[in-house]
Formats: C-alpha cells, structure tokens, sequence
C-alpha cells in the first residue's frame, strides 16, 4: 500500500485554495479490518487525506522549497460516515502562511454533501524556534506528490 | 480596549486553540504548567491573537526565541545575568518576580502566563 490518501486534484489555485478528491473502494484493504463487516473509511485516514491536501497547497506556496510538516489538528470533526463507493473531496483553503508556519481550514465533503470540517496547522521545519537541524533533501515532498499538483501548474505557467 | 475586555478576548482564543474549558483561563495560569500549551501552540495563540485583535505579532516579541539556545544568556542549565537582561528588555509584559529568584531554564514557562499575554496586546492595541 502506498501513504498516499488523495487520487487527483480537481482544483489548485496556488498559495490560496485547493480540492482533491479520493474514491473510496473495496479494493483496498484497511477497509476489511475497519471493518470487516462494515466497512468504513476511518476518520484518521480522512484527516490524513486532508493533511496531504493541504500541505501540498501549503508547499507549493514556497515552490516546494520547505519542509512542510503536519504540526496540529486544531479541529477535527465528522458528522456522518464514509462507505464503500462514496468519493470525498477535500477542499483546503490557507487561512495564514508565515515563514514558520501555515494554517489551513478545510472542509471534507461525501458525494458533493458536507460531512466534515478538518483544520490544521502546519510547521515550516527548518524554520523552527529551537533551532535543530534537518537533512537538506526534501523528504516531504517526493516526486509523487509534486506529480498530482503539475498538471494545475502546468496550465498556469501557459 | 480595557484590560478586562483585553482578557476576555485572550481568553477565548486560548480556549480555542488550546481545547479548554472556559473556567481553565485565570490570569495567573501558565500556558505550559497549568494550560498544556505546547511549542506549536506558541505560534498558533500568535496566529490566533494577530486575527482576534487585528495587530501584527512579530517574530520573538511575544514569546523571545533564541535566548536558550545562546551560550551567553545559559550557563548550567540556568539563565546568566547577561541572559536575564536581554530576556527582561525582551519581556517587558512579564512578571519576573519568581523566576528571578530560581533562573533556572525550565522554569521560564512561569513567565507565560495568561497575564504576560494580556499586558502584551494592551501595550500592541492600547500603545501604552
């Protein structure tokens, strides 16, 4: 299984907002132990999927040179829940973004219905209080996350 | 902007961004000891303070960076005189009184308190 918890973006308005969408299927297997008899799409993977959302918008505001970490759920909430066949579609807006840090709100949505609301804080690593040292190679941001946005900048740079 | 509107305004953005109940925000509480901030919570009570009260935070003013990490301002694990100076002109919000008498580093959460945060936005939106 690959950590990668979006299928496509369908909007990308750079350093601003962005929707990514997800189709949730049998086909994948943590869904037969969440559970088996009933399967759901567990909370925690959605606010993952907004994690990936959000900080993908929160790195190309910076070209991608940041390592973007996720460093708070400031607010979590699910309404109703996510089935087999349902698509969610994240929709992640910068509220705030600083040379340290971002913050995001954002709304999970199943079948075009809002069902959720995920807010999030991101932490801009190197750029941290203390001080501590990373590697130089961004291993936030591999090629496979950079390939989901490029179509949107692609068209943008044309 | 009085000083009890000033707190209640604080006080309701840190029971926002620290997931507490209203009853927890006194003006002595300290931010880590008795309201389980934590080091991203620094940043977001800044974030959350600049939208609440429409005045820009900069860097280190309210919350100093880079006073522990200098091997001039610590020594032994506790904060040299030169240290303590340059955080008491850094911190002109906060109340010094007991961390003076033990300047021992993990202590300085004493001086984050509800009120340190207070006195700050009144000297930001009051210019006093």
């Amino acid at each position: 299984m690959r950590w990668i918890w979006i299928d496509r973006f369908v909007e990308f308005e750079p350093g601003r907002r962005a929707v990514a969408v997800k189709n949730v299927s049998l086909a994948e297997d943590h869904l037969h132990d969440h559970w088996d008899a009933f399967p759901i799409m567990p909370c925690s993977l959605m606010v993952e999927g907004m994690a990936q959302t959000a900080g993908i918008l929160v790195g190309q505001a910076r070209d991608f040179k940041e390592k973007v970490i996720l460093a708070k759920i400031s607010r979590a909430q699910f309404d109703d829940i996510v089935t087999p066949g349902d698509q969610i579609e994240y929709h992640a807006e910068i509220e705030n973004i600083t040379p340290d840090a971002a913050v995001t709100k954002g709304t999970v949505m199943r079948n075009g219905e809002q069902i959720g609301t995920v807010n999030l804080m991101f932490s801009h690593i190197d750029q941290n209080l203390a001080g501590q040292q990373f590697p130089d190679e961004n291993f936030v941001f591999t090629g496979q996350f950079e390939r989901l946005v490029a179509p949107f900048l692609e068209a943008g740079d044309g | 902007m009085t000083e009890t509107e000033i707190f209640e305004i604080v006080a309701e953005t840190l029971v926002e961004a620290l997931a507490l109940d209203d009853d927890e925000v006194t003006a002595t509480a300290t931010l880590t000891g008795d309201l389980g901030a934590e080091s991203i919570d620094f940043l977001d009570i800044v974030f959350r303070l600049e939208k609440s009260f429409d005045i820009k935070i900069p860097r280190g003013e309210l919350f100093p960076d880079n006073i522990v990490n200098n091997p001039d301002f610590v020594k032994d694990g506790s904060l040299t005189e030169k240290g303590m100076a340059k955080l008491k002109a850094r911190m002109p919000h906060a109340d010094f009184t007991d961390f003076e008498k033990n300047p021992d580093i993990n202590n300085m959460g004493e001086l984050f308190t509800v009120q340190t945060i207070v006195n700050y936005v009144m000297t930001k939106v009051n210019g006093q």
